[in-house]
């Protein structure tokens, strides 16, 4: 007897933590789930309604049966806008600025982590204190400069100024330090030169990196809206952002003729989605390099 | 001295095989192409940078001093940039609006996304890479796209948030107006913003969390300590450098709040310039009036109010550390 009422207490305790515990459980899931689904709607709900004739956009509530879908909407898009024009616009913009900041940013990145010279310490501090100043300080002046160099309404006004990313820099300095020097070495003594240790040995291991990088690069500039909206007044030169804007005003919401607006939107919004699933764990990683390390 | 000991070595030279003097010329270039190397590496970064990067800012400090027509003409008004600045309604609002947009975003989104981020980091958790893929994914959508499809969300009758309301909520009308109405438009923003940047500050989170050594855990169960009393003494300290980056971070990133009141709400700001924050003003004046100096004025007067905010910051959250 005594021997058993010793025991009930502790054998209890863990029965109730366990169902405490999985109970805990259930409620976190709970919550991931509801998130999880807040999280997706908006998107499942934009690609829902890009399929919907104008009647069923607005009675719908989110998807409509699946013989009334259509792609009217797609079809629109390109009769009745200049949508193909203005992709096309992104993508060279776009394009041409992720491969001129990767050969900038890497190419400064390789020369900051692994040399020294005269007047590194004041390129990196300069770089550092420009960092913190927010972009909007230098739009003004920017746009009086491009202006006067005649890159208004031009397609070098938006590529040329962002073709440096202090932030790429020191990205790539942070992977390239992780470079070991005797490789380098290594390579130095077999007669290679500078530019082929940076072209065949640092390019190819830094080639996680690379992709994080093109990846945020590509975001950052097919995303952009402040700067092409300020440049950008003849819409030959629009990119995709700012040509949605415009289509949102055009295509007023009460006569459900947004399913041109919405499938715009969802095909912007495609080649990042896509890349990002092929890119996930690289993208990841480069996201929080610089904060950790810093 | 020095020209004895070096004397010896050099007869040696021409006294090897044939193939010397070629390997002496290739030589000469070799360690000139290794000493220039650094200079040719930064130098197209540093000459791009001085143009369209140092100048402009030196620029701009100029420019905040000048009333200036478009790009053509320019006065120098001295100090009246700022003084109309400060005086001028429009500034005031916009300055109140993007501080109430900075507080909301910062104390709700930031605990919101530690949350996911401790619910995403248990052990037992399925569907681990789903989850984080889920949450992230608004982000990938560009704040444009995000504008316009909140937008059409928030929109009378037919949008997706009124009829979702009405139908839990009885009594909740499908005529309410978020983006019509002065008083909703602040909370429409801010839930738009949510919606986008949990998952992104979530991902910093997550990361720090799963930097935290696994025996200090241990340890503290051991100890008998509660899951509260773990968080705050193990998981607190460890994951603080990160939580200050994502401080200061999202609150620079707030300041500068553009792209979704603009979309959403048109050039305007919206009803009673209810979304106007700084940087549209500072967009309306410099780019639709055409006064590039005094939207210098502005631009400067953000920075500066930037940078107190987020010294401040970084003051408080490094003498917290201290007093541990």
């Amino acid at each position: 007897m005594s021997v058993q009422t010793v025991n009930t207490p502790p054998t209890a305790s863990p029965i109730g933590r366990r169902a405490s515990e999985s109970m805990g459980k259930l409620i976190a899931s709970l919550i991931l789930i509801v998130a999880g689904v807040i999280a997706l709607t908006p998107i499942v709900w934009l690609l829902a309604k890009t399929v919907q004739n104008k009647d069923d956009i607005l009675s719908c509530l989110y998807f409509a049966p699946i013989s009334h879908w259509t792609t009217e909407n797609y079809q629109h898009l390109f009769v009745k806008t200049d949508f193909g024009h203005v992709l096309l616009n992104s993508i060279f913009v776009t394009d041409v600025t992720v491969i001129t900041q990767l050969f900038f940013a890497s190419l400064a990145g390789f020369g900051l982590a692994k040399y020294e010279f005269k007047g590194k310490k004041l390129v990196m501090g300069v770089m550092l204190a420009t960092m913190m100043l927010p972009g909007q300080v230098t739009m003004a002046p920017l746009y009086d400069m491009l202006y006067h160099m005649h890159m208004v309404d031009r397609f070098q006004g938006l590529i040329i100024p962002s073709a440096v990313t202090v932030f790429g820099i020191f990205l790539f300095r942070q992977s390239i330090l992780q470079v070991p020097d005797e490789l380098l070495q290594a390579a130095r003594i077999d007669g290679c030169s500078e530019f082929r240790i940076y072209w065949d040995i640092v390019m190819p291991i830094s080639r996680p990196m690379i992709g994080a990088f093109c990846l945020m690069a590509f975001m950052g500039s097919w995303n952009n809206f402040l700067w092409p909206q300020i440049l950008m007044h003849h819409d030959y030169y629009f990119t995709l952002p700012i040509a949605l804007n415009q289509f949102n005003g055009m295509y007023s919401t009460a006569e459900g003729s947004m399913g041109i607006l919405l499938a715009g939107t969802m095909l912007s919004v495609l080649p990042v989605m896509v890349l990002f699933v092929f890119l996930q764990k690289e993208f990841v990683a480069g996201l929080t390099a610089g904060a950790v390390k810093g | 001295m020095s020209t004895t000991l070096t004397k010896p070595s050099r007869p040696t030279e021409p006294a090897s095989p044939g193939s010397r003097p070629t390997r002496a010329k290739s030589s000469s270039w070799f360690t000139a192409q290794h000493k220039l190397a650094p200079y040719v590496f930064v130098s197209p970064f540093v000459i791009m940078f001085s143009i369209f990067g140092i100048y402009p800012i030196i620029k701009s400090i100029m420019l905040a001093f000048y009333a200036t027509n478009g790009p053509k003409s320019q006065v120098y008004v001295g100090f009246s940039n700022f003084n109309f600045m400060f005086h001028h309604h429009d500034f005031q609002i916009a300055v109140r609006n993007t501080i109430i947009y900075t507080l909301c975003s910062v104390f709700l989104q930031l605990p919101c996304a530690l949350g996911l981020a401790i619910l995403l980091n248990q052990k037992w958790l399925k569907g681990h890479s789903f989850l984080r893929l889920a949450f992230y994914s608004p982000n990938l959508m560009g704040t444009v796209y995000v504008g316009i499809l909140f937008q059409q969300l928030f929109s009378i009758h037919y949008g997706l948030v009124n009829r979702v309301l009405a139908s839990i909520i009885p009594g909740f009308s499908t005529d309410f107006k978020w983006l019509g109405d002065p008083a909703n438009v602040m909370p429409a923003l801010v839930l738009t913003s949510l919606w986008l940047y949990v998952g992104y500050n979530m991902v910093y989170f997550l990361a720090g969390l799963q930097a935290v050594d696994k025996e200090l855990y241990e340890a503290a169960e051991v100890d008998g300590a509660n899951p509260w009393q773990r968080f705050w003494a193990v998981t607190a300290p460890s994951i603080k450098p990160i939580a200050t980056f994502v401080l200061v971070t999202s609150t620079i990133g707030s300041f500068q709040f553009f792209d979704l009141p603009y979309i959403m709400l048109g050039n305007g700001g919206g009803p009673n310039n209810a979304g106007l924050t700084i940087v549209m003003y500072l967009y309306q004046q410099g780019f639709i009036t055409g006064d590039l100096g005094y939207a210098s004025a502005v631009g400067w007067t953000l920075a500066i109010g930037v940078l107190a905010i987020s010294l401040l910051q970084m003051k408080l959250t490094g003498s917290m550390k201290g007093n541990d």
